[in-house]
């Protein structure tokens, strides 16, 4: 029998028992789009993060106490003003080396009061960091030195507190402290779910006059290029744990941190699509049921066509094709109802979802693979009938 | 000398069940030629059936040697033995054994299928044997949509359009009125007369096996007469 032949008898079957076909196929179909959606969210977080964390900036090396790792608990900060000094001649270039005090404090204008994110940082900071300005100017050196009351503005909280007015030179209240806005930074949106463009910079120094404490919370180096960044980050750790030998320090680089948030969401998404292919699995066990009780009712018809002169594996293409056809027809169904799903997830919601071509494909095969796996055992029963028996069935 | 159609020697059929043996035929030696009509008679439970099966190459003998068409089929695997059914082989069954959501045209032509011709050839020929059946004019309507006599002569349709050597009907006018089984006996005469087609018929009725040139008695898994027995 040709193959064309066989799959045009197994479509007729199918669409002989429309309403059955159709439901065999349910359990593929929610299979199939399940594996293509949570692996799009999966995927969409992944480049977001990944984007965020190239959005920073180039060749950045953040350096903080205490070990860095999945699991470790965060450890309190005891590295200063002066730790941050000693930093820079590590580095030699003092300009690309800069500094982060970070509180929640709220921040207010008139009755428009926004609680937000508090970074005392100083005048490197964007030498570091891709930060680009739309107003004003950065912090100074001199605003350091002098502990100046001013502020730089996210380009959100701007919004939020002064409306369509420019701030530029207007005053602020920040945890009870009148500041002057100097300047006010570009949208460059989040990072790690931290709204940049929602936060205040002020002078490192004044920060810690208004948290009370001496303390900072990181330092962040500039590398002068990426084959930099590798003995950079060991000069700095080295030279701060012989400062302090009972502690240790931490440097990471974006490219750890894109490694690190990578394999976790990868390992994330991986699960997400192991347990959806699960119902894809039961989906299968569903086809091969129904097989099953296909090959029962139509024990007669398999009778006649041996009888006519069908060989076995003339039977066993016919069910296993029928098999297969339901998978892969509930799998495409999956695929454009997943697809669909994914991108109206990506416009209507702040999930991201990427739709892989990957996932498409491997869902496709997969079940194509589950028709067959499931379809093997039902269309052997029925190559193996006896003629003569299947005749007399009723 | 052209080969017989079947050539028995020694045939027997068991069966187990339930760990009894049941011999349904116990040692049948027959030979029928080309373009021969043959009735077998006999009781129910006498073993026609079972003969009829091992002719028709849907089974296979417990013990003896049975050549088609000069073939021994104890040499051939499931797939030559299909392939045998297709070319030598035409059936007809009491209950017809058409299905039931395929038009008559295309129940005809589902021999062919399996000998690989394509749809083009495969409806043209089944045109003609439904013309030749009388048919032409019930192409397209189902099983359900037809009457038991036109029913059945779809199958003797199916069982011709592969141009086969022997037609094996196994009580073909068993569920059929007297006309209709009358009508059905004529088209068979007829394919065995003018187109030297060996016909096999199984039957309770004597009017029936009348229509044979020959007649062989079954009883009890042994051929008790046969009419042509010195042939
Ligand atoms: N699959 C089987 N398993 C066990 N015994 C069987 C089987 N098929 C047939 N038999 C037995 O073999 C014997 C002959 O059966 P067969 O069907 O050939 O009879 P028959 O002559 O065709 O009868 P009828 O005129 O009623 O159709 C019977 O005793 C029957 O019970
Ligand atoms: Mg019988």
């Amino acid at each position: 029998m040709r193959t064309a032949e066989a799959l045009r008898m197994a479509l007729e079957a199918l669409r002989v028992n429309r309403l059955r076909s159709g439901l065999t196929m349910f359990g593929v179909i929610v299979g199939v789009l399940a594996v293509v959606i949570l692996v799009a969210i999966g995927t969409g977080a992944k480049n977001t993060v990944e984007k965020e964390i190239a959005g920073l900036g180039s060749n950045i090396i953040l350096v903080v106490p205490g070990q860095v790792g999945l699991g470790a608990a965060p450890t309190q900060s005891r590295l200063d003003l002066t730790d941050v000094a000693y930093v820079r001649r590590i580095v030699g270039d003092p300009s690309k080396v800069t500094v982060a005090v970070n509180s929640g404090e709220s921040v207010r204008v008139g009755r428009t009061e926004v609680f937000t994110t508090l970074t005392g940082t100083d005048q490197n900071m964007s030498n570091i960091f891709d930060r680009p300005l739309r107003r004003g100017r950065y912090l100074s050196q001199t605003d350091v030195d002098t502990r100046r009351r001013v502020a730089v503005l996210g380009a959100d909280l701007g919004a939020k507190l002064f409306g369509d007015v420019d701030p530029i030179g207007r005053q602020v209240t920040i945890a009870g402290v009148r500041f002057r806005v100097v300047g006010v930074y570009e949208t460059v949106g989040s990072t790690f779910g931290v709204d940049r463009d929602q936060e205040v910079h002020v002078p490192v120094t004044t920060a810690q006059r208004l948290i009370g404490l001496p303390r900072i919370n990181g330092i962040a180096v500039g590398a002068s290029g990426p084959d930099e960044i590798e003995p950079l980050q060991k000069r700095v750790v080295a030279g701060l744990e012989a400062r302090y030998p009972d502690e240790k320090f931490s440097a990471v680089t974006q490219t750890q941190l894109l490694g690190t948030i990578g394999t976790v969401l990868g390992m994330l998404t991986g699960v997400l699509a192991a347990i959806a292919g699960i119902s894809l699995i039961v989906g299968g066990v569903g086809v091969s049921n129904i097989m099953l009780v296909s090959v029962r009712e139509r024990t007669k018809e398999i009778g006649l066509r041996k009888a006519l002169g069908a060989r076995q594996r003339d039977v066993l293409g016919q069910f296993l094709i029928e098999a297969v056809l339901l998978t892969t027809i509930g799998g495409m169904i999956g695929i454009a109802i997943g697809v669909g799903g994914s991108l109206t997830i990506q416009a209507l919601t702040p999930v991201p979802a990427v739709v892989t071509w990957w996932s498409v494909a491997l869902a496709f095969g997969v079940s194509a693979a589950v028709g067959v796996f499931f379809g093997v055992a039902p269309a052997r029963r029925a190559a193996r009938l006896d003629p003569v028996v299947a005749l007399r069935a009723e | 000398m052209q080969d017989h159609a079947f050539e028995g020697v020694g045939l027997t059929r068991a069966y187990q069940l339930e760990g009894v043996t049941v011999e349904a035929l116990r040692g049948v030696d027959l030979r029928i030629g080309q373009g021969e009509f043959v009735a077998i008679l006999g009781p129910s439970g006498s073993g026609k059936s079972t003969l009829m099966h091992l002719l028709g190459c849907l089974d296979r003998p417990t013990s003896g040697v049975l050549r088609v068409g000069g073939v021994d089929v104890a040499t051939l695997d499931d797939s030559s033995l299909a392939d045998l059914r297709n070319r030598m082989i035409g059936f007809v069954f009491q209950s017809f054994h058409l299905l039931a959501r395929t038009s008559a045209l295309d129940n005809v032509a589902l021999p062919l299928v399996y000998r690989g011709l394509g749809k083009v050839e495969r409806r043209a020929m089944a045109r003609q044997a439904l013309e030749a059946v009388g048919l032409g004019h019930r192409m397209d309507h189902r099983p359900s949509q037809m009457s038991g006599g036109e029913q059945q002569r779809v199958a003797i349709a199916r069982a011709l359009v592969g141009e086969p050597q022997v037609v094996l009907a196994d009580e073909p006018t068993g569920n059929l009125d007297t006309r209709n089984g009358a009508e059905v006996m004529a088209l068979l005469d007829r394919l065995n007369a003018d187109r030297g087609v060996a016909v096999v018929i199984v039957t309770h009725e004597p009017e029936i096996a009348a229509h044979a040139r020959r007649q062989i008695h079954v009883r009890d898994g042994l051929i008790e007469q046969d009419t042509h027995e010195n042939r």
